[in-house]
């Protein structure tokens, strides 16, 4: 168990590629943290430099208060499950469990002492005889979980380990997983393009875009504050409202008149983008005081609530109501800003701004 | 096309009523007639590509009168295996030929795998500068025919003392059979995903040791395949046999049945068995890796 310092960390491939421009990330010792970005950010790349897999340009990595750039991948003590679970097709789940226990030389006994005690927490007893081939992808997942855990490393790496498996079973399997590091309370680091499964899992998120840093901070803070308009539209389903914006008469007025709440900072006559979650806004029928006219365009009951699509005077917007909501598609609606100040971003940079 | 508004079956057996055969009728026995055509040509075919061999096979079994008869006896003649008792009597010309095709084409398979197969996997798993240029250099070395070389190959091994000895042998087939080894391997390590070495360093193995006890286990079809390639290559290689192996020590099996050709009295009996019994091991490994053979063809295919 161990805290991962990246330390200026840069990477870039010899086709001139820039995987990683310039990183510096801190990783608490037994903390589940999450790389979030969409594929070719750099988030994989990142992973594979604290694995050893991959050597970076520059910077360093610190596992457990020790510099480990010229240690190979075995020398680190760190464990990593891929995303394709990567079990070695030509043993059994026992010998794949075993593997890692064999490398360091410990005897017959404590190995199968320890493959137990992971098939037992895995519930992967009546499987160990059999070969990968004859498992299915939660199966297999919880085999490489196995592999990962029975050495007791200084850290898990997570490569989309959830990616193949289906909607169902992706769901168990990220309750299961979550429940295991916090029992084991190793430091986990866990790659997804999936921003529920980033919210869902992370103590803290780090999205990543085009090899660079967007933002760090726990799983609420990226949804309220996102740090730039990459990230405020990458996390959030249904996707967050970016409205244009002017400073008038203290209220932030975007076209047709719709007006939100100002945060503190920004000048009289700003020009900026706000970020309104589906929850910040709200349907009410027409005419209806401090609110600008809408139509409908779509509506999904979803059962506990009610995503909304209406066409307003400054563009389409997604509007989160309860499942009592009474418009139907087509109809007429006003649509009225609610809650605090929301973020805002400088259109030029994509940088937040105020609040 | 009014045809193929109508189902099928409907098409097929005409329209009740109707006394002239409808296309599909006529559609189904042209198709029977082209496959009476098929099998016909195929088995014209086949009698041409077999005759030689069933010919030897018959001369092989036939005693010396039988083999001269005029008209050639073809189904009534008497069996016989003396000839195959001759060709592995200890004072038979080729037996020793046998000996050393063995030893020159076994050992320059095991040479071939031994330094293809790891070359083959750090082509396929490492970044090497100019590789694609590399690899094509290595494969040119197979563009030239025996042939072209062996003259200065022989002047060569005549300064190494390598003439008339099966080291010398087993060296070039080794050689020869190098690059092709390396690429037909690099095929099936390219199939072995390079992740399962990677989970292999991590689980505290190095990078030697992941490719030893997770993709050699994996690629061992793959190996057999190509070795089995390179054994055939090498146990009916000729000119470079004929050229630089010329005494009964080191002669390999071709050389020596060609050498029973020639002379004032020819015992065709002996160069049917001998030629028989030199066939049968290739047919042997032929079939044993026929899957592989056009696995091989495509450029690996491990099933997985």
């Amino acid at each position: 168990m161990a805290e991962i310092h990246i330390q200026g960390l840069r990477k870039e491939f010899p086709d001139g590629t820039v995987a990683i421009e310039h990183l510096d990330l801190h990783i608490a010792d037994g903390e589940l943290f999450v790389m979030l970005g969409p594929s070719g950010c750099g988030k994989t790349t990142t992973l594979r430099c604290i694995a050893g897999l991959e050597r970076q340009t520059s910077g360093n990595v610190v596992i457990g208060g020790e510099i480990v750039d010229d240690l190979s991948a075995s020398e680190r003590d760190i464990a990593m499950v891929f995303q394709f679970y990567a079990l070695y097709p030509h043993m059994t789940c026992r010998d794949n469990i075993a593997f890692p226990l064999r490398a360091q030389g410990k005897p017959k006994a404590e190995i199968d002492a320890a493959v137990a005690e992971a098939a037992r927490m895995l519930r992967l007893e009546p499987l160990l005889d059999r070969r990968p081939k004859r498992l299915s992808g939660g199966e297999q997942q919880r085999v490489a979980l196995g592999r990962a855990m029975v050495r007791q490393p200084q850290a898990f790496l997570m490569d989309e380990p959830l990616t193949n498996l289906d909607a169902e079973l992706r769901a168990d399997m990220r309750t299961e997983l979550k429940h295991l590091q916090q029992r084991l309370g190793t430091t986990m680091v866990y790659v997804t393009h999936d921003q529920v499964e980033a919210m869902a899992l992370g103590h803290r998120i780090a999205i990543f875009d085009h090899g660079r840093l967007e933002q760090v901070g726990t799983p609420m803070e990226v949804y309220e504050r996102p740090a730039s308009l990459f990230a405020a539209r990458f996390v959030g389903s249904p996707p967050i409202n970016l409205l244009d914006v002017e400073l008038t008469n203290g209220a932030l007025t975007a076209a047709g008149g719709l007006r939100v709440t100002a945060p503190d900072g920004l000048r009289r006559g700003d020009k900026v983008i706000a970020g309104v979650r589906p929850e910040g806004l709200t349907l009410l029928p027409p005419g209806a005081e401090d609110a600008v006219g809408a139509r409908v365009i779509s509506r999904e009951a979803l059962g506990d609530e009610t995503i909304y699509v209406v066409e307003a005077p400054c563009g389409q917007l997604h509007v989160r109501m309860p499942p009592t909501a009474p418009y139907a598609e087509d109809a007429p609606v006003a649509v009225r800003f609610q809650g605090g100040a929301p973020p805002v971003y400088d259109a030029a940079s994509g940088k937040a701004v105020a609040g | 096309m009014a045809v193929n508004l109508q189902p099928r079956e409907v098409a097929s057996e005409g329209i009740a009523g109707e006394t002239a055969p409808v296309p599909g009728v006529v559609r189904r026995r042209r198709r029977r007639v082209r496959g009476i055509v098929e099998i016909a040509l195929l088995t014209v075919l086949a009698v041409i590509m077999l005759f030689p061999v069933v010919w030897m096979l018959e001369t092989s079994l036939k005693d010396q009168r039988d083999i001269y008869a005029v008209p050639a006896k073809v189904f009534d003649f008497s069996v016989t295996l003396d000839h195959f008792k001759n060709v592995f009597a200890s004072d038979s010309p080729v037996v020793e030929g046998f000996k050393n095709s063995v030893i020159v084409a076994g050992s320059s398979t095991i040479l071939a795998t031994l330094l293809g197969v790891p070359a083959a996997w750090a082509y396929s798993r490492f970044k090497i500068r100019a590789k694609k240029d590399q690899l094509f250099f290595i494969l040119s070395t197979r563009f030239m025919p025996p042939v072209v070389v062996v003259i200065p190959i022989f002047l060569m091994y005549r300064d190494l003392g390598l003439i008339d000895t099966t080291l010398g042998l087993i060296l070039i087939y080794s050689a020869f059979n190098l690059p092709f080894t390396i690429w037909m391997m690099k095929g099936f390590v390219d199939e072995v995903p390079a992740e399962y070495e990677e989970a292999a360093m991590l689980d505290g193995y190095s990078r030697v040791e992941a490719f030893h006890r997770v993709t050699l286990p994996l690629l061992v079809p793959g190996i057999a395949a190509t070795a089995v390639f390179a054994l055939i290559f090498s146990w009916n290689e000729f000119v470079f046999a004929v050229f630089l192996a010329s005494s009964d020590a080191a002669r390999t099996a071709p050389p020596a049945i060609a050498g029973l050709i020639g002379g004032t009295t020819i015992d065709w009996g002996l160069v049917a068995a001998s030629a028989m019994t030199f066939a049968f091991p290739v047919l042997v490994f032929a079939f044993l890796v026929r899957k592989h053979l056009v696995a091989g063809v495509t450029l690996g295919a491990v099933r997985r």
